[in-house]
């Protein structure tokens, strides 16, 4: 069943038009890592797909409904159509974007307390859930702060699972993260894929990628460039921009 | 030549210097409040993509910002009652200017204290669902509003010493009453030098109160800089 | 209403008056207002206590009263021990100034201050003394620093001067009071003054905030 379908998603910014008309199926399950140069758009197609950047032209439709309504040969997206969207398509960012002001549970639970309007025990037995899922059940009340990298990553992710999305977007979410840090996020992300989520994975962890993705694409200068299995794309690439892409990034190992 | 100094008149006034005292807080207070509502909301409409609001918004706090108080005060007592034909009390037309005049100058505090928050926390708020409101009143101004502190505290002093012009369109503030006790006593040497020391120790204890507040938001500023 | 501008052009000359006394005010209180500052601002940031504590006393009192009250105390009390006559012109002048001192020197102290310590040492090791170091390294660099809070607090100065009419001082808002109340005409008279003053003060303000930006962008 296809739950996200794109068609001709082009975004400019200014005169820089950083996305030239992308399409792309997205079936539930499938498990799909972005990879791509930087500058490559990676990172604007998925803040594309939960409209964090609105499309320049193109449409995204989620459960066969496109997003926005079509005017003047455009489209118009309003605040609801796009709340809307944000939360069934969920996303983690590179710098976490935690709230400094709420504990690790506050910020689990502002989403469904401001957003779903759940009453507070609820919201609070939610995040506790979604806490001890990723592993932090102990630093519910822990402000941000006094939390390591990894460890706000993983209040990110759980703040994204409180709001049972039917996507999960990941934007390089460990490339912020000091070396010893990165594995336990990552572990988080695969336990993540095991349970069947939908997602879709920015990143230039290219051994992770292989064994959690279900499929690859590798984006060059704002356009699908090449797709595939992992093993298409990452062992045996057919297109030669995708090898040099690889070539700089031997040091992982499958 | 030697001056008897002689404060014994100006004591015996005390009542009256008290009163003025009330009045002036009372002034400060309620062009406070105004003055911060309307700031919030010159700050957003600043800042917001539209035209038809961040012009008009601009426009007034550019205006309030750059002409003299005082210039201010007598345009809304003198001749603003001839344009819209009503009386103005001193009092109603002191609340007006300094609230709108006060309201100007907050609205920059706020305005640049929204934009101190990283995107990042806008975009962690809009992609959990919520709307740019929600955004704003539970993510973006409980934070910005504690790095405002220092600010807001330093624009209410002004505010508060803004308000001696009031004097000179006869609202009896402290700064009036004086010069009444002044003319009475014949002794202008001791009223007014009571008057300096009783504001001085009032807006100092503001600043002093200030200054606390903001060093204990710089020792727990790690809390909120992440 | 119809609104009459003639009357008020017809005393154009009393607005030409009122103007320079305004500029005359503001022209004194800016020369001696951001010297004694610095001077003032240097004794805050001396370590001997003789030049610290009067000059911290001095700020903060005149940080903490209403330029108001300090112009009337210099013009109604002041005299009554001077032995000498105050014009309106001297009470303003002297409160302006002396406000505007206590300010810029918190201005200059926090530009010295932003000046890294290695400039000193620097200076310190090519053999400057104190003096030459703050003249020659410290305060050009401060300066820059300081050159937009230093023309905010010069356009505070400018507003103040109206303060000068409660002293009936002749500068521009006390010759809109004449104008007013000779023709009846506080609408336009003060709208009037009003309008001046934002012409004149509005492009220094746009000035702020290009430093500011600028300044912004060189960090």
């Amino acid at each position: 069943m296809t739950i996200l379908r794109v068609r001709g998603l082009t975004k400019r910014f200014g005169d820089n038009e950083v996305l030239h008309g992308i399409d792309l199926d997205v079936v539930a399950g499938e498990r799909i890592a972005i990879l791509g140069a930087s500058g490559s758009g990676k990172s604007t197609l998925l803040r594309c797909l939960n409209f964090m950047e609105l499309p320049t032209a193109g449409t995204v439709e989620l459960d066969g409904k496109t997003v926005g309504s079509e005017r003047g040969g455009g489209r118009i997206y309003r605040e609801r159509d796009l709340t809307g969207v944000r939360q069934r398509v969920g996303m983690v960012f590179q710098q976490f974007n935690l709230f400094p002001h709420m504990t690790a549970a506050g910020n689990v639970m502002e989403g469904l307390r401001t957003v779903r309007r759940q009453p507070k025990a609820e919201a609070r037995a939610r995040a506790e859930k979604e806490l001890a899922r990723v592993g932090l059940a102990e630093k519910a009340d822990t402000f941000p702060a006094h939390l390591s990298g990894g460890q706000k990553q993983r209040v990110a992710i759980a703040r994204a699972l409180a709001m049972d999305p039917e996507m999960l977007l990941f934007d390089e979410p460990t490339s912020a993260l000091d070396p010893e840090l990165v594995g336990e996020v990552l572990t988080v992300i695969r336990s993540l894929a095991e349970e069947g989520r939908t997602m879709l994975l920015v990143t230039h962890e290219l051994g992770f990628a292989y064994h959690v993705a279900t499929r690859v694409i590798f984006l060059a200068e704002g356009a699908i460039h090449e797709q595939g299995t992992p093993d298409e794309i990452l062992k045996s690439p057919k297109k030669d921009k995708t090898r040099a892409f690889l070539a700089g990034h031997r040091q992982f190992s499958f | 030549m030697s001056y008897q100094w002689d404060f014994a008149p100006v004591f015996a006034s005390a009542p009256l210097l008290a009163e003025g005292l009330g009045n002036t807080l009372r002034l400060t207070a309620v062009a406070l409040a105004f003055g911060l509502v309307l700031g919030l909301a010159l700050a957003l409409m600043r800042l917001s993509p539209r035209p038809w609001f961040s012009w008009p918004a601009g426009f007034v706090i550019e205006v309030f910002r750059t002409t003299p108080p005082l210039v201010q005060l007598f345009w809304f007592f003198f001749a603003l009652p001839m344009i819209v034909g009503i009386e103005m009390t001193p009092f109603i037309a002191a609340v007006v200017t300094f609230s709108i005049q006060s309201s100007a100058f907050f609205a920059e505090v706020f305005r640049a204290g929204i934009q101190s928050i990283e995107r990042g926390q806008w975009e962690g708020a809009l992609a959990i669902g919520m709307s740019r409101r929600q955004a704003l009143n539970r993510i973006v101004l409980p934070q910005a509003v504690t790095r405002m502190i220092p600010a807001f505290m330093e624009r209410a002093i002004e505010l508060m010493k803004t308000t001696t012009l009031v004097a000179t369109i006869a609202y009896a503030d402290l700064l009036y009453d004086a010069n009444a006790v002044a003319q009475k006593t014949y002794r202008p040497l001791e009223t007014f030098t009571v008057a300096a020391l009783v504001y001085f120790v009032v807006i100092f204890a503001f600043s002093l109160l200030g200054r606390r507040l903001e060093r204990r938001l710089a020792v727990g500023g790690d809390s909120t800089v992440h | 209403m119809v609104w009459d501008f003639s009357s008020v052009l017809a005393n154009s000359d009393a607005l030409i008056a009122g103007a320079i006394g305004t500029v005359r005010l503001f022209a004194i209180c800016l020369v001696s207002g951001m010297t004694f500052g610095l001077v003032v601002g240097l004794g805050r940031y001396a370590r001997t206590r003789w030049f610290n504590w009067p000059a911290t006393l001095f700020v903060e009192f005149f940080r903490n009263t209403p330029v108001l009250v300090q112009i009337l105390w210099f013009y109604f009390a002041l005299p009554i021990v001077a032995p000498f006559e105050i014009s309106p012109l001297s009470a303003a002048a002297l409160g302006i100034s002396l406000n505007a001192a206590a300010f810029s020197a918190d201005i200059y102290r926090g530009g010295i201050q932003s000046i890294e310590r290695g400039q000193w040492e620097a200076a310190r090791a090519i053999g400057m003394g104190w003096g030459q170091a703050m003249r020659r390294i410290i305060l050009p660099q401060a300066l820059k620093r300081m050159t937009p809070a230093l023309t905010s607090r010069a356009i505070e100065i400018f507003k103040s001067t109206t303060l000068a009419s409660t002293v009936a001082y002749v500068e521009l808002l006390q010759q809109g009071k004449l104008i007013a109340s000779i023709n009846f005409n506080p609408i336009e008279a003060y709208t009037t003054v009003a309008v001046i003053f934002f012409v004149i003060l509005w492009p220094l303000v746009q000035l702020t905030y290009a430093l500011e930006r600028r300044m912004k962008r060189a960090e």
